[in-house]
């Protein structure tokens, strides 16, 4: 495989980088290509067939449209964040792929407080989001943007709590060390409660159904992206794209034991990145198959969630893996208090379909009415 | 100074003509406080057609062609109230068997109506086309069986005053069975997409709530009606056609909120399975046009009111002839209109993804609403 | 190479990752700029309001029900950024710390509470 010489910390960075510009665009029109044809087959159509191949080309023939774009601007707009929104949505969607392990020596740089990292960078496109929405002096925009920030600090915190709670079992905010410690139990068997934080709060974080409320198609028309169009909107797509690739390698690093569950390190590099690959793959799947199946929530319904359920319940998570860990308990009460948990949580989701199910007005009929 | 607040102002949200979810061109301009809804105000009549006024113009049969027009989601329904006041006017015997057909053909025009409907109310949810497309088959394969019949896909324009315009083909039975056992997969689909599903539940349990009264009081109709729990179904309250001698339900709700308003019509789609099952069963074989039927009808003069329950509801036809051989005046009395009418009740408090929501429960065409 | 530029030369491929970024948006635009076609109209300069004429600006003070959670937000992140140093060595730190940080969450979980309880987290 490639791995660069470290002549210059400058240049090899500077390679790796470019590299990764490559893999994006291919993988963010993959994606895409995949995400149209893997609905369509859920929807019992076919999807792209026309443009090359099993319509293997469609992204190709997408992307060069949007180029060949109007890029147009409200004359309303305010100019500034109007045009500088894409670079501020795209730039750390961008950045956070230095710190992704592919492999064991796969990747740009492995910064010690990594995950930390990823987390901080990713924050910032909300900021863009918010540009967008103002900037754009549109009604729908406005509220599509104020919704992407509610949601987007919301969900930050069960995130990172539940980050957390793989960084107390891992010691180390190191994704690879992170994931050299799954090689015999990956991390989703110790912790699903954690997983299930994560994987919601990185679905709300990417915008993606049924956390699309920001974008909702069916109420805000597009969000803060409705003036958008040619290659600035493009830019907004690439970015959405390139955070599901990563957040879904970022999934598959800290619960799913990345390139090293369940072979560990004696792997070549060339299998482990088939490992990730088909792992990713396998999320990404998930994500897509989530998108497709089920109805938007709505945003208060949503906070509620967020600040009522899931943000208590991590903190009792942290809390209990501290107990555990710190007096050297056995290893599976970890497992047992989240699996707990996630019973806590149906029985609280039970409990209000249950409230919903209350009757408050009488059964009236044309006698009485 | 210090107890100053900051103020904030209300914004108009101009929701349609060009909006994804307004189903077709209406247009409402909601007032907004952040994300609740304090005002609704809307518009209509983005697709006025005058097809009343038109239809003074054209003779009675080429009146049902418009009648597909204003009603393009149940267009069987549409004609039949229409062609039910002429025949009420001419006073002639529709036969038997062209009875039976017009009945099975409505109640699977309901159908197809009403899947529609479930669709488009996925979307409105905020599902990714999987309910639209997975019930749209079903619309599709009605809708193909419409086309075997009348020749259209749409604008069917098959019912007579008198009867039919021609015999159904011979495979007719074993066709309907056919419709009717892939319709019954597909609301077992919807149930397995839709009904319980949680998040769908949460958006439509509790929203958009209105009580039997004031339902009553706006003159709704209906399964928008029913879902407020009022037992009214003017198949069972008013029979025509056979409807006396078929067992049906009539479907009510409890809370008369949007998800009743779903619920109910999807129930009543198993009872038009149902309905269309025993008509099969009563078809008799004769005549499908009344001799009395000429080509160029001139009605004697007088005035009519006839109203069938249409998939939204009563769908009304005042006619007023003077003895020529078109109509003097004919008011359509759509089941759309009047039920958009409560909007402004069940959006008022609510949030703007319920606005989305409630609109698509009344189930509105704008064929019918605008006419 | 002491420990400070060590680091720095960690975050090195970060700066260069957001400078190859930024290039990557500008050409972008710049070669959007060169294809695309580009005509002066006045109505396409409009915002998109369902086709109608927009009734006024849209930017005006909107009232939200955010502003709680955002000030919540604030607490929380800076609360779990005290959290993380513990996390990754409460184990070598020994029971005691483990005792400190539960005060410290359970505290935050009243004020969590406190919030509840006095409708910040409402919406109506």
């Amino acid at each position: 495989m490639i791995s660069f010489l470290v002549v210059n910390p400058f240049i090899d960075s500077l390679l790796k980088i470019l590299s990764i510009v490559g893999l994006m665009t291919v993988s963010a029109m993959g994606l895409i290509y995949l995400e149209r044809k893997i609905a369509a087959r859920f929807h019992m159509r076919l999807g792209p067939t026309r443009t090359g191949p099993a319509g293997l080309l469609q992204s190709v023939a997408d992307a060069l449209k949007l180029v060949g774009k109007e890029d147009i601007r409200p004359a309303s707009a305010d100019a500034w964040s109007f045009e500088l929104a894409p670079y501020f949505v795209f730039i750390p969607a961008f950045m956070m792929f230095v710190t992704i392990p592919f492999t064991l020596m796969l990747n740009v740089e492995m910064l010690t407080l990594g995950l930390l990292y990823i987390i901080a960078i990713s924050s910032v496109s909300i900021v863009g989001w918010v540009m967008a929405g103002w900037g754009s002096d549109n009604r729908y925009a406005l509220i599509g943007a104020l919704r992407a920030a509610a949601q987007g600090i919301s969900y930050e915190l069960p995130l990172v709590l539940s980050v957390l709670c793989i960084a107390m079992i891992a010691q180390s905010l190191n994704l690879n060390e992170i994931i050299a410690q799954q090689t015999i139990v990956p991390n989703i068997l110790l912790q699903p409660f954690a997983f299930f934080l994560f994987f919601t709060s990185a679905l709300a974080e990417m915008n993606r159904a049924p956390f699309d409320i920001p974008v909702g198609e069916s109420e805000v028309v597009g969000g803060p992206f409705v003036e958008y169009s040619g290659i600035r909107w493009s830019m907004f797509f690439l970015a959405e794209y390139t955070a599901l690739l990563i957040m879904s390698i970022l999934i598959v690093a800290l619960f799913l034991g990345g390139w090293s569950w369940p072979f560990g390190e004696k792997l070549g590099t060339s299998w482990q990145i088939l490992l990730t690959i088909m792992k990713t793959s396998l999320v990404i799947f998930l994500i897509f198959w989530v998108r497709v199946s089920v109805p938007r929530m709505r945003i208060d319904q949503l906070m509620n969630f967020c600040w009522k359920v899931l943000i208590p319940l991590a903190l009792i998570q942290i809390f209990l893996n501290g107990l555990i860990l710190v007096f050297h308990l056995p290893t599976f009460l970890l497992a047992v208090s989240s699996i707990m948990l996630m019973g806590v949580l149906v029985l609280i989701i039970n409990k209000s379909m249950q409230n919903l199910n209350k009757n408050h007005i009488v059964k009236n009929n044309l006698e009485s009415a | 100074m210090s107890n100053k607040q900051i103020e904030t102002q209300e914004i108009l949200v101009n929701m349609g003509p060009q909006h994804p979810s307004t189903h077709g061109v209406f247009r409402m301009v909601l007032s907004v406080d952040g994300e609740m809804i304090t005002d609704v105000q809307p518009y209509i009549g983005y697709l006025h057609r005058g097809a009343e006024k038109l239809c003074e113009t054209m003779d009675y049969r080429q009146g049902i062609g418009f009648m597909d027009r204003t009603e393009y989601l149940a267009n069987f329904n549409a004609e039949l109230s229409y062609v039910m006041a002429v025949e009420r006017l001419l006073d002639i015997e529709v036969p038997e068997r062209a009875n039976w057909i017009r009945m099975i053909l409505v109640e699977l025009n309901r159908l197809s109506s009403h899947f529609m409907f479930v669709g488009a109310f996925g979307v409105d949810c905020g599902v990714f086309g999987t309910p639209f497309l997975y019930s749209f088959r079903e619309r599709e394969r009605l809708i193909d069986f419409f086309e075997e019949i009348s020749g259209d896909r749409m604008m069917y324009a098959y019912f007579r005053p008198g009867g039919l315009a021609w015999d159904v083909p011979a495979n007719f039975v074993s066709r309907v069975e056919e419709v009717l056992s892939s319709s019954e997969q597909g609301i077992k689909d919807m149930d397995g997409l839709l009904t319980n599903n949680e998040i769908f539940l949460s958006r439509t349990k509790q929203v958009g709530i209105i009580d039997g009264k004031a339902a009553i009081d706006w003159g709704m109709s209906g399964p928008s009606l029913r879902a407020s729990g009022i037992e009214y179904d003017i198949r069972r309250a008013e029979p025509y056609l056979y409807y006396n001698d078929i067992d049906f339900d009539v479907i009510t709700g409890i809370n008369g909120d949007v998800f009743d308003r779903y619920f109910v019509r999807l129930q009543e789609m198993r009872q038009s399975i149902n309905i269309v099952r025993q008509c099969l069963a009563n078809l008799t074989s004769g005549a499908i046009l009344a001799d009395a039927a000429a080509r160029n009808l001139r009605t004697p003069p007088g005035e009519v009111y006839i109203r069938t329950e249409a998939p939204r509801g009563e769908y009304g036809i005042y006619l007023v002839s003077n003895g020529d051989n078109r109509p003097y005046r004919l008011k359509i009395r759509s089941a759309g209109f009047s039920n958009l009418q409560a909007l402004r009740d069940m959006v008022i408090g609510s949030y703007i993804p319920d606005a989305v929501v409630i609109l698509g429960s009344i189930d509105i065409v704008l064929g019918e609403v605008d006419r | 190479m002491d420990s400070v530029e060590k680091l720095l030369i960690q975050y090195l491929p970060v700066l260069i990752a957001a400078v190859i970024a930024f290039f990557l948006v500008f050409s972008a635009l710049i070669g959007s700029r060169l294809l695309a076609p580009f005509s002066i109209e006045k109505q396409k300069a409009d915002t998109y309001e369902c086709g109608m004429i927009p009734i006024r600006s849209a930017n005006t003070n909107i009232g939200i029900r955010f502003y709680f959670y955002a000030i919540l937000f604030v607490i929380f992140d800076v609360e779990a950024l005290f959290i993380f140093p513990w996390a990754v060595s409460f184990i070598a730190l020994g029971p005691e710390s483990f005792i400190f940080m539960s005060i410290f969450i359970f505290i935050l979980l009243i004020g969590l509470a406190y919030a509840w309880k006095k409708g910040a987290l409402s919406w109506r």
